[in-house]
C-alpha cells in the first residue's frame, strides 16, 4: 500500500500532474490576487453599483462644499469690498498727508536735489543774500529746503541777528549750509545765472559758494505743527 | 507531494512574476481562488477519507471555479453581482468550514 503510494509519488501519471498543475495554478491565483489588493486602490476593484453609490456619495458631498464656497466668497467679496473702499481713502489720506506734511515741513523729505554751502569767514553775508538764495531756489522748483538744520517754508524769514543771521527766530552763522530737494540740475542752473547766488556771493568780500549735486539728499529738519487760531477751512463752492 | 511541491512553485512563480491582474477579471479572481481552495480542502478531506480521485479532484476544481466565477459574472449582469458574490463566498466558506472539521477530525480524531 504505502510502496504503490511511493511508486504513485515517483512516477506521476497524468491526471497526478494535472493535480499538481491545478495546484500551481492555485497557489499563483492566490499570490497574484492577494499582491492586487495590496498594491491596487479599492476601486479598480469595486464593483459597479458600490462604485456609483460611492461617486453619489461624492457628488452630495461636492454640492455641499460648492455651497459653502459659495456662501464664503460672498462673505470674502463682502469683506474685501469693505476693506478696499477703507483702505482707498486711507491711501488718498495718506497721500494728502505727506504733501502737505512736506509743504508745511511736518515730514522728512528725501530725493533728487543739491547741497549749496556759502562759506563766509569774513561775515559779508547778509541776510537779504541768503533770502534771495531761498528765493531763487523755490523759483526753480525747490520741494523741500533746509538751512543749517532749519527747515524753510512758506512762512520762513531771514533777518540779521548780530554779526550773524537768524532764521525764523533761530540765530544761524557761516558757513551757511542749504540742502534742497528739486530737480538738481535746475536747481543748480538757477543758481549759476548772470546776477544770481553764485555771482552775488563771489562779488562779496572772502565768501565762497559750493553747488554739490546729488542724486539723493535728505531734508530731515522739521518743524511743529501750527494749529491756525482763526483760520478755518471754508467750504467749497 | 507532487500538489504541495507545485503549490509552492506556484506561490513562488507569482512572488517572481508579479503580473497584474486584466481588470476584466479583477472581480471574479478573488471567487475562483475562493473555489478553489474549496475544492484543495475538499480534495484533502477525500484524501484522508480514502477516496480520493485524481480525475473527480480535477472536474470539482475546475467547475468550482468556474461556476462561482460565471455566478458573479451573471450576478453583475443582472444587477445582483455584490450580493451574489457574497452569497457564493458564504456557501463556499460553509464548505471550506466543513472539509475542515472533517480533516480535523481525521488529524486529531476530535
Amino acid at each position: 500500500m504505502t510502496a504503490a503510494r511511493e511508486l504513485r509519488g515517483l512516477r506521476p501519471t497524468r491526471s497526478t500532474l494535472l493535480v499538481g498543475l491545478l495546484a500551481g495554478i492555485l497557489g499563483f491565483a492566490l499570490v497574484v490576487q492577494v499582491r492586487s489588493r495590496q498594491e491596487t486602490d479599492v476601486f479598480p476593484a469595486t464593483r459597479q453599483e458600490d462604485l456609483i453609490r460611492i461617486l453619489d456619495d461624492l457628488n452630495a458631498r461636492e454640492d455641499r462644499l460648492r455651497q459653502d464656497v459659495d456662501l464664503l466668497e460672498r462673505t470674502r467679496d463682502d469683506l474685501t469690498g469693505e476693506v478696499g473702499q477703507e483702505a482707498a481713502a486711507l491711501a488718498e489720506a495718506q497721500r494728502r498727508a505727506d504733501v502737505l506734511g512736506i509743504l508745511a515741513g511736518t515730514l522728512a523729505a528725501e530725493g533728487p536735489g543739491l547741497r549749496l554751502t556759502i562759506e563766509d569767514p569774513a561775515g559779508s553775508v547778509t541776510a537779504e543774500v541768503l533770502l534771495d538764495a531761498i528765493q531763487e531756489l523755490r523759483d526753480a522748483g525747490a520741494e523741500a529746503m533746509m538751512l543749517n538744520d532749519v527747515r524753510i517754508v512758506a512762512s520762513s524769514y531771514v533777518i540779521r541777528a548780530g554779526r550773524g543771521v537768524s532764521v525764523d527766530g533761530v540765530p544761524i552763522s557761516a558757513p551757511y549750509r542749504f540742502v534742497v530737494v528739486g530737480e538738481a540740475r535746475t536747481l543748480a542752473e538757477a543758481m549759476d545765472i548772470p546776477g544770481g547766488v553764485i555771482d552775488v556771493v563771489n562779488s562779496l568780500a572772502d565768501a565762497r559758494v559750493v553747488v554739490d549735486p546729488r542724486p539723493r539728499v535728505v531734508v530731515d529738519a522739521l518743524r511743529a505743527v501750527q494749529t491756525p487760531v482763526y483760520a478755518r477751512p471754508s467750504e467749497p463752492g | 507531494m507532487i500538489p504541495a511541491l507545485a503549490l509552492a512553485v506556484g506561490v513562488v512563480l507569482g512572488l517572481l512574476v508579479q503580473p497584474s491582474v486584466p481588470v476584466a477579471l479583477q472581480p471574479y479572481l478573488p471567487i475562483a481562488v475562493v473555489a478553489a481552495l474549496d475544492a484543495v480542502f475538499g480534495g484533502v478531506r477525500a484524501l484522508l477519507d480514502g477516496i480520493f480521485d485524481d480525475r473527480v479532484f480535477v472536474v470539482s476544481f475546475v467547475s468550482n471555479a468556474l461556476v462561482a466565477a460565471v455566478m458573479v459574472f451573471a450576478g453583475d449582469q443582472l444587477g445582483v453581482g455584490g450580493q451574489l458574490s457574497t452569497a457564493v463566498i458564504v456557501v463556499l466558506g460553509i464548505r471550506i468550514f466543513g472539509n475542515l472539521a472533517a480533516i480535523r477530525r481525521h488529524l486529531f480524531r476530535a
